[in-house]
């Protein structure tokens, strides 16, 4: 739990940050609020010879909800994300999941950022984004660009983001209707044996929109448009949840690990969702 | 007398003596930071060790390559095996009459094993040698599993190759280590075939560890002037540390001096001697220099002293109206690539015989064979006397079993089968005298606090809500009674490597009537400086603010065999208070002398020695401390001080009542503990609110050990619960609400009829979760299913018992 010696470098401006990136190339990395990366180093499973702390950069730490859109800075702490009033009324499963996610020490710490950025399927937040439809904002050395969320997992710790790109924000439309994040873990400051977001807009009974992701049942999120298909134009009834459940079934693919074998995450990732379709739907 | 002497009321409650639930004096520092921990000690130029360690579970080593660590600007040193050899130190002897390898000698057994310690003047340039150590390794077949290890052809133990005796008899394998036998085979073989109903289960008690929070570790200084070894550990025997290191090194035991500093937690794991410590030793002598050595929680976890690890197979038989009558139990016990359990010399599987439990059972029979495998060494007493944990998991697993085979309610077949109260003092089948107990009134009070009958009428009604779909979520009542054995012990039949396990204290009253005692025990949280000072004030009538307690230092504490197994309490508290006698004989004295009466015609009274029938004339024990020193009296040596080494006469058997009430959801396996009720009888009770805290700790690892806690292997040898992320260490968040009670049978034999606590609540703990999660699903034909009970297992046994279709 000794890291290998390396460089620390605390700029102030963004430009600094993207032309040590690309000095370094694969030697170095971004450091949001440390708690993913700094324990990969102390294991050794991660060799950056030159850590950059994004700490010092300004306007990364900001929490917009305006006209409909809601920005957030890279930099936000998943602390913030729980109490900041404006966010939890324009989307409160934001604050749900965020309350689910490690432990109040971590949270401190962690950011949202690092979260999305960072590429393990335990995370939380790259999921919820998938269920949000979130944008994802990134600046490089040739200047912005924006990927959308449900295509920027490829494969555990692989993103579409380049080497010498850094993640500024995500946004999204403030969601609608009833949401849920349901999440089992084998306690405090665990990773999801099984997590479900989802989000449901309910018109004259019957579902008018759905968005389903499931956390930590594939080597990247999965985002069921299935499930959702499933959803759409019923009335969230015992067989359409059923049907949805079956839908996400075919769209996971676990792994087994300390948590489980492949059987029992697959059973508890349907009864997850399960509930988490109900909370929504009762909350729409 | 005048007005101003306060009454009797007020000067007992200025003692805070015993009873009175003094706060924690350790508690200052500790809150605050200030403590002082093996890993806070820096001396002048001390150095920095690391270990290379096997990645293998089995495997030959071919080479190590030492060159290029060397070669690292601030590496000073790399051990390895073929250093140590000419000191003879490349092997050490362990508390089981084994020896384990401080170095890889040629081959590993499991996988951490120690193969190479890299020296640095920094700890981050050690950890940065150890990548570059290079080891070539060839691997061989791997045995996780004792009974294949009983069957295979791979020798792991090719040092013992060929000898069919090992250090407690015959080896009928050569992975075979011992067979320990206790009871009467025959008779209990008689009984079983003539029994009306015979109840049988195999249950496997999984492997898990202490996981202390502070890890363990040391700090060697060799003095090359004077010659002396400094030596400061994280160890809960310092004094037994003295003395193996002296009769390992050759240095003369006087010129070694152990430290165990602020200890942060032991729970067994810092009972036994590890590499590290030897290595930074044998690195400060080649050195010359201070080395400390501290080892990472990965570390702590996957080579320090594991616990359990037990296979057990019980037969009980009784009457057809629930009356025990025979026990048989054979355990196969995986020791590891070397036995390092931490148990008195004559008992290997510890007290694995106290497992008749709290049952009045005529006869029975109890085998256990010890086993090596590709695992780390250990079976330490994590959080319990010797192996008693697991004697009372399966006797009170076999009762439950019982319960069903009879189909009886499991609380009144415990009831009918307890010793009862007028047969104590109560000899066991396997041997252990019972010092007193009063199980029956514990059990009633427990029920009736918990409404045993209404938590059954709730129980029933939820199976057939659950059976009509209404519910989800079935309901556990966990029960477990306990008997747990501690306060080793006697020295005619306890002693680590033929040490006796007496304890010790030292006291010295100081001229102006404060003191200082001594002791050979040492604390690891368990408030020693408070409670022991309890003890003193209520014997010598001196406030315990007055008094300090000092433990740890071999230079200045008394002899003593250190704190685990409960024994600090039953065994140097007794020596406390027989110390603190003897000043108090020696204060009569003085004080007759004083008051120019007769010894005979004074009597203590709280702080004072006052005449017979005239109180208004006395000395209080600071006048008569003053006169100890400072006044000339014919025929009394001057000072006031005592020791006492203290032989118990027996061990001490604390009990204690348990239930737990679950609600555990069929669907995810997730358990919800909605009640848990805790009465422990640990005799008299010094002070209450650190027994509470007592309690609190030993539920807590009980729940963890009960619900998931574990270090499991791969069929490989790699260990899968390497972290605090897959190793279960409970937060605030897991852990219930307690609801604690007490009753109080003080021994018999112990001078203040205490019986020690720390553990029975672990002991009684694991059962009592475990009866929880398993009677949940006693209505749909569960038996048994093995712990750890995490979600996925609690989901598998409702999955068999076809709940999910
Ligand atoms: C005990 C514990 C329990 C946890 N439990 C959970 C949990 O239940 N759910 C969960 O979701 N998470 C959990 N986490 C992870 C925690 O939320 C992390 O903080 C988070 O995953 C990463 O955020 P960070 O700010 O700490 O990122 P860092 O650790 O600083 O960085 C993580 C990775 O992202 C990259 N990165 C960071 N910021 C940027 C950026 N702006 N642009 C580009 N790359 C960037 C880094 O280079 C690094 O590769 C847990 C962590 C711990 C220690």
């Amino acid at each position: 739990m000794i890291p290998a010696a390396f460089d620390y470098y605390r700029p102030k401006g963004m430009d600094e940050v993207i032309a040590l990136l690309q000095e370094h190339g694969d030697d170095a990395r971004v450091m949001a609020g440390g708690h993913s990366l700094i324990p990969m180093m102390k294991l050794r499973m991660a060799e950056v010879p030159h850590l950059i702390d994004l700490q010092d950069i300004d306007g990364l730490s900001d929490i917009s909800v305006d006209q409909g859109r809601i920005t957030i800075g890279a930099m936000v702490t998943q602390h913030d994300l729980i109490n900041h009033d404006g966010l939890t009324a324009a989307a409160p499963i934001l604050r749900e999941a965020a309350l689910q996610i490690a432990d109040p020490q971590v949270r401190y710490m962690g950011t949202v950022g690092g979260n999305v950025a960072n590429g393990d399927p335990g995370n939380d937040m790259p999921g919820l984004m998938q269920c949000l439809d979130a944008q994802i904002h990134l600046i490089g050395p040739d200047g912005e660009r924006t990927v959308a969320a449900r295509d920027y997992y490829e494969a555990a710790y692989m993103t579409d983001r380049e080497d010498d790109e850094v993640l500024v924000s995500v946004s999204m439309d403030t969601p609608q209707g009833g949401y849920a994040y349901e999440k089992q873990k084998r306690k405090i400051g665990d990773y999801a044996t099984a997590a479900a977001a989802v989000q449901i807009v309910k018109v004259g009974g019957s579902v008018k929109s759905a968005s389903v992701a499931m956390t930590n049942l594939s080597d990247v999120p999965v985002w069921s448009e299935a499930a959702c298909d499933a959803l759409v134009g019923t009335a969230c009834d015992a067989a359409a949840v059923k049907s949805a459940v079956a839908a996400m079934l075919g769209d996971i693919d676990p792994a087994e690990d300390n948590r489980g074998p492949v059987a029992f995450k697959r059973h508890v990732a349907g009864i997850i969702l399960t509930r988490a379709i109900e909370r929504a739907w009762s909350r729409a | 007398m005048n007005d101003l002497t306060p009454d009797r009321e007020e000067r007992s409650a200025n003692l805070k003596g015993m009873g009175c639930s003094r706060k924690r004096v350790e508690d200052a520092r500790f809150t605050q930071g200030k403590g002082n921990y093996v890993d806070d000690i820096k001396l002048p130029g001390m150095l920095h060790g690391d270990f290379v360690r096997s990645p293998y579970a089995h495997a030959r080593v071919v080479s190590i390559n030492k060159d290029a660590a060397m070669a690292l600007p601030g590496v000073v040193a790399v051990l390895t095996a073929e250093d140590l050899a000419p000191l003879n130190l490349h092997w050490m002897p362990t508390l089981a009459g084994d020896k384990q390898m401080v170095l890889a000698d040629g081959k590993v057994l499991f996988q951490g094993q120690e193969v190479a310690f890299v020296v640095a003047s920094d700890r981050y340039v050690a950890a940065d040698a150890v990548e570059l150590v290079e080891v070539e390794y060839e691997e061989l077949p791997v045995l996780t599993d004792p009974f294949e290890a009983l069957k295979s052809d791979v020798v792991l133990r090719e040092d013992l190759a060929g000898q069919t005796e090992g250090a407690h008899g015959p080896r009928k394998h050569h992975n075979h280590i011992f067979t320990w036998e206790q009871g009467d085979e025959t008779g209990t073989n008689q009984v079983l075939d003539n029994a009306e109903v015979v109840a049988e289960e195999t249950m496997y008690y999984h492997r898990t560890h202490p996981c202390p929070l502070e890890t363990c570790g040391s700090v060697a200084s060799m003095d090359k002037v004077n010659g002396k070894l400094t030596l400061w550990g994280t160890f809960q025997a310092p004094h037994v540390v003295r003395t193996v290191a002296s009769l390992l090194s050759g240095i003369e035991e006087h010129n070694i001096r152990v430290v165990s500093p602020d200890i942060g937690g032991g729970f067994g794991n810092k009972v036994g001697v590890y590499p590290g410590y030897v290595c930074s030793i044998v690195a400060s002598i080649v050195t010359g220099k201070p080395v400390k050595w501290v080892e990472d929680r990965m570390e702590n976890l996957m080579s320090t002293a594991f616990a359990r690890d037990y296979w057990m197979t019980g037969k009980i038989a009784a009457t057809k109206d629930g009356k025990i009558t025979g026990l048989h139990c054979h355990v196969t016990a995986d020791h590891g690539g070397f036995d390092a359990c931490a148990d008195p010399t004559k008992f290997p599987a510890g007290f694995m015989n106290i497992c008749t439990g709290s049952y009045d059972i005529p006869v029975a029979y109890l085998a256990v064979d010890g086993v090596y495998t590709n695992k780390a060494p250990g079976g330490v007493s994590y959080r319990c006397s010797f192996r008693v944990t697991e004697a009372v998991y399966f006797i009170e697993r076999m009762i439950e079993v019982l319960a069903i085979e009879l189909d009886m309610d499991a609380a009144e077949l415990r009831r009918i089968n307890f010793i009862k109260k007028e047969q104590f003092p109560y000899t066991a089948a396997l041997g252990w005298e019972y010092d007193s107990g009063d199980y029956h009134t514990a059990w009633d009070k427990a029920l009736k606090t918990v409404d045993y009958d209404g938590l059954r009428k709730e129980q029933a009604e939820r199976v057939e809500a659950f059976k009509r779909g209404e519910t989800r979520k079935l309901m556990g009542v966990g029960l477990s009674f306990f008997t747990e054995i501690v306060g080793a012990g006697p020295v005619k039949n306890c002693d680590i490597l033929g040490m006796g396990m007496f304890d010790s204290c030292e006291i010295r009253i100081h001229p102006t009537g404060s003191a200082i005692a001594r002791l050979g025990t040492i604390s690891q949280g368990q408030g020693h400086a408070t409670t022991f000072a309890q003890i003193l004030a209520s014997e010598i009538g001196i406030s315990a603010d007055s008094i300090t307690i000092e433990e740890g230092d071999t230079d200045t504490a008394p002899y003593g065999l250190g704190t685990y197994g409960s024994r600090s309490t039953p065994v140097a508290g007794a020596a406390t208070a027989m110390a603190g006698r003897k000043i108090r004989a020696k204060a009569q004295m003085i004080a007759a002398y004083l008051l120019e009466v007769h010894d005979d015609d004074v009597e203590f009274d709280i702080d004072r020695f006052v005449v017979k029938g005239a109180p208004e004339k006395f000395k209080t024990m600071k006048e008569i401390a003053y006169a100890a020193y400072n006044q000339a009296i014919p025929g009394i040596e001057p000072g006031l001080e005592a020791v006492s080494y203290y032989d118990p006469p027996n061990m001490t058997y604390p009990f204690g009542a348990y239930v737990c009430v679950m609600d555990i959801d069929v669907d995810t396996g997730v358990p919800e503990i909605r009640r848990f009720y805790a009465l422990d009888d640990c005799g008299t009770r010094i002070n209450p609110m650190i027994i509470e805290g007592q309690v609190h700790g030993g539920l807590t690892e009980a729940l963890a050990v009960a619900l998931g806690q574990e270090i499991a292997y791969d069929k490989l040898g790699n260990v899968k619960t390497g972290t605090l992320m897959d190793f279960f260490l409970p937060t605030a968040w897991e852990v219930p609400n307690y609801e604690t009670d007490y009753t109080v049978t003080p021994s018999p034999h112990h001078p203040i009829g205490a019986k020690g606590v720390g553990e029975s609540p672990h002991v009684g703990g694991v059962p009592c979760f475990s009866n929880a999660v398993q009677d949940a699903f006693r209505a749909f034909g569960l038996r048994h299913t093995n712990m750890p009970h995490d979600h996925w297992r609690i989901w598998q046994a409702a999955n068999q018992l076809g709940l999910h279709d």
